[in-house]
């Protein structure tokens, strides 16, 4: 009986928070048929603002991961004065409010910021333009992939490598013939998420971005000024295609999963 | 790797903290205490506890009856835990305000108040203390609980004693990323509060709006309040793990 009982619980809780709303945008975005959805996803600013999004996931999560790699590779195999430092800082992007992010980037890069000025007297435009969307991506996005690496690198322990290293591989070699194979579906599992916060980030971006409709709107960005220019309906579009895409990571997050657990 | 952080991460962060203090200590404290930097604040920590509470029972409660129960349709709702996790922000907000703001179908309209911030902030942070749990649970070993059944214990003697105790670190770092979470949520905040000063503002929204109005001292300073804060919980996350795999590591 208790077990129905919170069987009931989990359930409703979820269904309250989670399912029904969703569902509920699924239900609104067709509400009045297929082609206003259609046409609100398919005029030049929304599509920009999707390509805007990909162009920046497809820089931030490729850094990332490298990153990420020789990060976890650090923290594991190494020893170093500031190791504890660096573990902190890495975890500080999940716990930092993007809104803050946001707002350091704006005043490094800013008119009066430190390197602003070096940018500005060389016409590079940093703030209000990719550059800065790009940079504050990369910032929200910092730990997923070491913080998935770390515990299976220390799982998998240096045995091997050492075995490779006495029979004559070089560090190159013994990284990726037997560090790389043995790490690939945690890599893996940390790129999913790493894309998948990518394609989300918002408050970070809406600081930096300066929101210029058609130039340096993202996807998300472009929820929010729908909505505020009270086209809902064009906000609900562009919601679900980014709903959707998030499906689709849940989707590769579950099939990767196991065979990370039996890697 | 040190070069990429400090460019990336450092370094923003330090330009934070020299905007804070550009007005000097006073500079800093007025924009601290300021009425409705205060009242944001206020808001921001007395709804993330709220939440965190929340997260803990329930979050708890999801997570057993992932690992100990078995029904149809258990795999999908696996899956969907994480949802909040991949789902951007805003479109969180977006979709809250669906069926909970002004063309509720079950009649429901929350929208500009401080029960759609707690709200918001429930999604966002729903997966923290099931995925912290679940593991937890997975590797109990179900014989202590046999052990104290057979003994005479009750179900919630059982719990209390024996489960309990096991998961308690679990809950805690769960509840305190949780915390984290709300504490710096401003996406899924934008759409569904309205942002009402001293009402449904919380600090990250204020912080925002400081920007927008050029005043980057004052938003700075609030900034530095929150990124102290979050260390702080970074750190305690670190010592609950430190405390909990003490007998690992003896």
């Amino acid at each position: 009986m208790p077990r129905l009982g919170l069987r009931s619980v989990a359930i409703l809780y979820l269904t309250a928070i989670l399912v029904a709303p969703l569902g509920l945008v699924f239900y609104r975005t067709f509400e009045h048929g297929f082609a206003p959805a259609w046409e609100a996803l398919t005029t030049p600013e929304t599509l920009h603002a999707f390509k805007l999004t990909l162009i920046i996931t497809l820089i931030a999560v490729p850094v990332n991961t490298v990153f990420g790699v020789i990060c976890a590779l650090a923290i594991v195999r190494q020893r170093f004065p500031g190791k504890g430092v660096l573990n902190a800082f890495i975890d500080l992007p999940l716990a930092l409010s993007p809104v803050v992010v946001g707002l350091a980037l704006f005043l490094l890069y800013g008119r009066t910021g430190w390197f602003g000025g070096w940018f500005e007297q060389h016409d590079i435009q940093v703030l209000f333009a990719l550059p800065s969307m790009i940079l504050a991506t990369i910032f929200v996005s910092l730990p997923f992939v070491a913080r998935e690496v770390v515990p299976t690198l220390r799982e998998i322990g240096d045995e091997q490598e050492q075995a490779a290293r006495t029979l004559g591989a070089n560090n190159w070699q013994t990284f990726w013939r037997i560090t790389l194979p043995s790490i690939r579906w945690a890599v893996i599992y940390g790129v999913i998420l790493t894309t998948a916060r990518s394609l989300g980030e918002y408050g970070a971006v809406a600081v930096v971005s300066g929101r210029l409709q058609g130039q340096t709107e993202t996807a998300t960005l472009r929820v929010q000024e729908r909505y505020e220019s009270f086209d809902v309906a064009g906000a609900y579009a562009v919601s679900l295609v980014l709903a959707l895409l998030a499906v689709g990571v849940l989707l590769a997050m579950t099939l990767v999963r196991p065979k990370e657990e039996t890697a | 790797m040190t070069t990429f952080l400090t460019i990336v991460v450092v370094l923003p962060l330090a330009a934070l903290f020299w905007e804070s203090t550009k007005e000097g200590a006073d500079g800093f404290w007025d924009a601290v205490s300021s009425p409705a930097a205060v009242a944001a604040l206020k808001l921001t920590i007395g709804t993330s506890l709220v939440v965190s509470l929340v997260n803990a029972v329930f979050g708890t409660i999801t997570a057993w009856v992932l690992v100990r129960d078995d029904f149809p349709g258990k795999t999908m709702m696996n899956a969907v835990i994480d949802l909040p996790f991949a789902l951007p922000t805003i479109v969180a907000g977006l979709t809250l305000l669906a069926l909970y703001g002004p063309r509720s179908p079950i009649g429901v309209n929350v929208a500009y108040t401080r029960t759609a911030i707690v709200l918001a902030l429930m999604f966002v942070t729903l997966p923290f203390v099931v995925r912290t749990v679940q593991p937890v649970l997975q590797e109990l070993d179900r014989e202590m609980e046999e052990a104290a059944k057979s003994l005479g214990a009750s179900e919630l003697g059982t719990f209390v004693r024996v489960i309990l105790p096991n998961i308690l670190p679990g809950i805690l770092s769960g509840v305190t990323l949780a915390f984290a979470k709300a504490v710096g949520e401003f996406g899924s905040l934008v759409i569904i509060t309205g942002n009402l000063p001293f009402k449904t503002e919380v600090s990250s929204v204020y912080i925002f709006g400081r920007i927008e109005s050029g005043d980057t001292a004052a938003a700075a300073a609030v900034a530095v309040v929150l990124l102290v804060l979050s260390f702080g919980l970074l750190l305690c996350i670190g010592v609950i793990r430190h405390v909990a795999t003490r007998h690992e590591r003896a």
